[in-house]
């Protein structure tokens, strides 16, 4: 055997490997397979608490196996490729096998397909062969675009066909997918999406990418000129505003207020509602109660500054403010997160919650610290991405709808109506046939023989 | 006044069932179109008590399309299933299918009327507030019910290939296995459409509500499994030529997966999760 037909071979076997349906059953359920257990085990959470649910163990055999991330693993991109590759080289290859029969010079009738079509009507009309073919072949071209009589020993044929494109039907469902996924790579490619925290009357520039330690620049500004919430009586949140000025080189482009379901669209990059938070305002009070004495000193102060304790006795800095705080179990609200040093130089981290001034008695140091006079602003949490893939996988999704009708519920059909002289009568038979959907193409033969009657009543 | 509708049409989906069943097992004809009738009011009254559900809610000042919550959308399933089952039992002179069709609509009325499953109208909260929600929502139930209708269909289908001989007499009734097998098929493609226009019209809504039309939410992944488990029946059927008990039993997977994309999710972490 000479070379280039071993390799020709080999290119078949691949070639006929991936034009399984089998093999597309079994693609489609391994996907699902394996989606499962990305809805069971959260997906990319921190690998802290991964540790602790799973163990040390289980946590590297997932984390080695991408399940923390599955939807992006490698081995998940690898069964879509599958996907795609199987459902091109299935289409290719059914195609080449019915386009002629999809898109004939001349389209075949054959007598012989008809004959056990299980939907044949029948019956006899008191009126001459000729005259009835004359009758109904005007009927038939008035209905169907491809029609056709052949003279048989005594009587006619007229065959009439409609539907041949709806063949293609399935092929546009495998194309919507091929879109979509298209449409997906370019999304990931070109676009991004990240997200950016700005405080009422701040604006910020650059966003952190999701999933990624990176920031982007956007190349202009997004300033929140005020993030609003609206309640219901009951309590429930009713609205989630935030009224924002885009900025490109001190110059104001647009100021729009975003709701949760109305984004703001700039440059291609949009900018959605997508949470809110609550932060301090840059200055606030620092008390220290002596606790022998009770001696108050108050100091104005500010995040992250170095705040001198009194006598110098050690320094406190502000680092941090979260506005829920889990400590001991216990959920406490307006925490400031802070890192005290006594004048020796030993550090330890305290917490000061504005609610309550005298929750750092606990701590019995030589001052009860507290933090007060704090005026709150709201952030608002923007998403902001830019996915130039949309219009394609939109296409996508129309395709699929379409595709779908088409297949599942429109349908090649041919019908063949046949004249036959007896006598001074004529023997009518209606057959119809079609590729698929018999019960469907029952009731169409149905409904054509009805119409075919129809036309003998009215006078001509 | 709504709530009050729709607890009686439990009682007569419930009623429309017992019918049907005795229809079946005493071979009573009558019984059969009773069954037929009652299903008919209990529709209409779905309907009427829906309607008035949307007039409350305007009447309270946070008017919506009551499609919003669980009891809300339990209402207008059962509402599509019956009516499924309904069109199914004309079209195809298929009286028998109110016995395995009309308890899905009653049960899903009852799981409504249990205390947890809150029958509150509530207002929208911002995520919902978008005319997405009605054309997301009824797609996807007009999908689920029709997956619905394929089961009980299937069913059918057990019932008759496993004991067709010796209970003939019930049996009869009950269309050869082809039919049933065609009409599985019929029902799936229908609710195949509709699920594709449902997680379409969701990911549209999606990427004008949070920027992204896909994001492995758990119950978008669901119904993408629910979509992959019929797109095999599909093509297990129109191209390996499966027929009978293999896409019944398909069928079954499917509506398993149907069930757990509409309550399972709720106990994995989500978007889509009811409160």
């Amino acid at each position: 055997m000479s070379k280039s037909s071993k390799s020709e071979r080999m290119v078949d076997q691949i070639w006929n490997f991936f034009a399984s349906v089998k093999l597309s059953v079994v693609i489609l359920l391994s996907i699902a397979a394996t989606s499962i257990v990305g809805t069971v085990v959260p997906q990319n959470e921190n690998p802290g608490l991964y540790l602790n649910n799973y163990g040390e163990f289980l946590f590297s055999v997932f984390n080695a196996l991408g399940v923390f991330d599955l939807y992006h693993s490698g081995w998940f991109r690898f069964l879509m490729c599958l996907l795609i590759i199987n459902l091109v080289v299935c289409s290719i290859n059914r195609l080449n096998a019915t386009w002629r029969i999809i898109f004939p010079k001349t389209p075949q009738f054959q007598a012989g397909r008809f004959k056990n079509a299980g939907s044949r009507q029948e019956w006899t009309m008191d009126a001459p062969t000729d005259r009835l073919k004359n009758v109904y072949e005007s009927y038939i071209s008035g209905h169907f675009s491809v029609h056709r009589t052949d003279a048989t020993e005594n009587g006619f044929i007229v065959y009439a066909e409609k539907g041949r494109w709806t063949r293609l039907g399935v092929y546009a469902v495998h194309a919507s997918v091929i879109l979509m996924v298209i449409g997906g790579l370019i999304g990931s490619i070109w676009g991004f999406e990240g997200f950016a925290n700005i405080p009422e009357g701040e604006s910020a520039g650059k966003i952190t990418l999701t999933n990624q330690d990176s920031e982007k620049d956007l190349g202009f500004l997004i300033r929140c000129n005020k993030f609003s919430i609206a309640l219901y009586d009951s309590g429930m949140p009713k609205e989630y505003r935030s009224s924002l000025t885009i900025l490109k080189k001190d110059q104001e482009m647009v100021t729009q207020d975003i709701l949760v379901n109305t984004p703001l669209k700039v440059e291609g990059v949009s900018i959605f509602q997508s949470s809110y938070g609550k932060i301090p305002g840059k200055s606030f009070t620092v008390k220290f109660i002596e606790n022998d004495s009770e001696i108050e000193y108050v100091k104005k102060a500010s995040m992250g500054e170095e705040i001198p304790l009194p006598g110098n006795s050690g320094i406190l800095v502000v680092e941090d403010f979260k506005a829920s705080f889990s400590f001991r179990g216990v959920t406490l609200e307006n925490i400031f997160l802070c890192r005290l040093s006594d004048a020796s130089g030993e550090t330890e981290n305290i917490i000061l919650p504005v609610d309550f001034p005298r929750f750092d008695k606990m701590r019995g140091g030589k001052f009860i610290i507290s933090i007060s006079d704090v005026e709150y602003k709201y952030y608002t949490g923007l998403q902001v991405s830019r996915d130039p893939g949309v219009p394609v996988v939109y296409a996508g999704f129309l395709l699929m709808i379409l595709g779908c009708y088409v297949t599942f519920f429109m349908f090649h059909q041919q019908f063949c109506v046949e004249l036959s002289r007896q006598g001074g009568q004529t023997r009518v038979t209606v057959s119809g046939i079609s590729g698929k959907n018999k019960p469907g193409m029952l009731v169409k033969t149905r409904r054509f023989a009805r119409r075919l009657k129809k036309t003998t009543e009215r006078p001509e | 006044m709504s709530a009050k509708i729709l607890s009686y049409v439990t009682f007569i989906y419930g009623f429309a069932f017992i019918l049907y069943l005795s229809a079946w097992i005493f071979k009573k004809p009558l019984a059969n179109r009773l069954g037929t009738g009652a299903t008919a009011l209990a529709v209409l009254g779905t309907l009427t008590g829906i309607l008035f559900r949307w007039v409350e809610s305007h009447q309270m000042g946070i008017g919506h399309a009551p499609l919003s919550n669980l009891y809300e959308s339990l209402v207008f399933l059962s509402l599509c299933i019956a009516v499924i089952s309904l069109f199914v039992e004309f079209k195809y002179k298929l009286s028998i299918i109110g016995v395995v069709a009309s308890p899905l609509p009653f049960l899903a009325m009852a799981y409504a009327s249990l205390p947890k499953v809150s029958s509150e109208i509530q207002p929208l909260i911002p995520a919902l507030q978008s005319n997405w929600l009605i054309a997301h929502v009824m797609t996807c139930f007009v999908g689920y019910a029709a997956f619905a209708v394929a089961f009980g269909i299937s069913i059918l289908f057990f019932l008759k290939s496993s004991g067709g001989d010796k209970s003939s007499a019930a049996m009869s009734l009950v269309p050869d296995l082809d039919t049933l097998d065609e009409l599985t098929h019929q029902m799936v493609m229908f609710g195949f459409l509709f699920l594709s226009i449902g997680i379409i019209t969701g990911s549209v809504w999606a990427n004008q509500a949070w920027g992204r039309y896909w994001g492995w939410d758990p119950k978008e992944t669901w119904s993408l499994i629910t979509w992959l488990v019929y797109a095999t029946l599909l093509h297990a059927r129109m191209m390996r030529g499966w027929m009978g008990k293999k896409i019944a039993v398909l069928s079954v997977i499917g509506f398993l997966a149907v069930i757990f994309t509409y309550f399972g999710v709720n106990l994995l972490p989500g978007l889509h999760s009811y409160q």
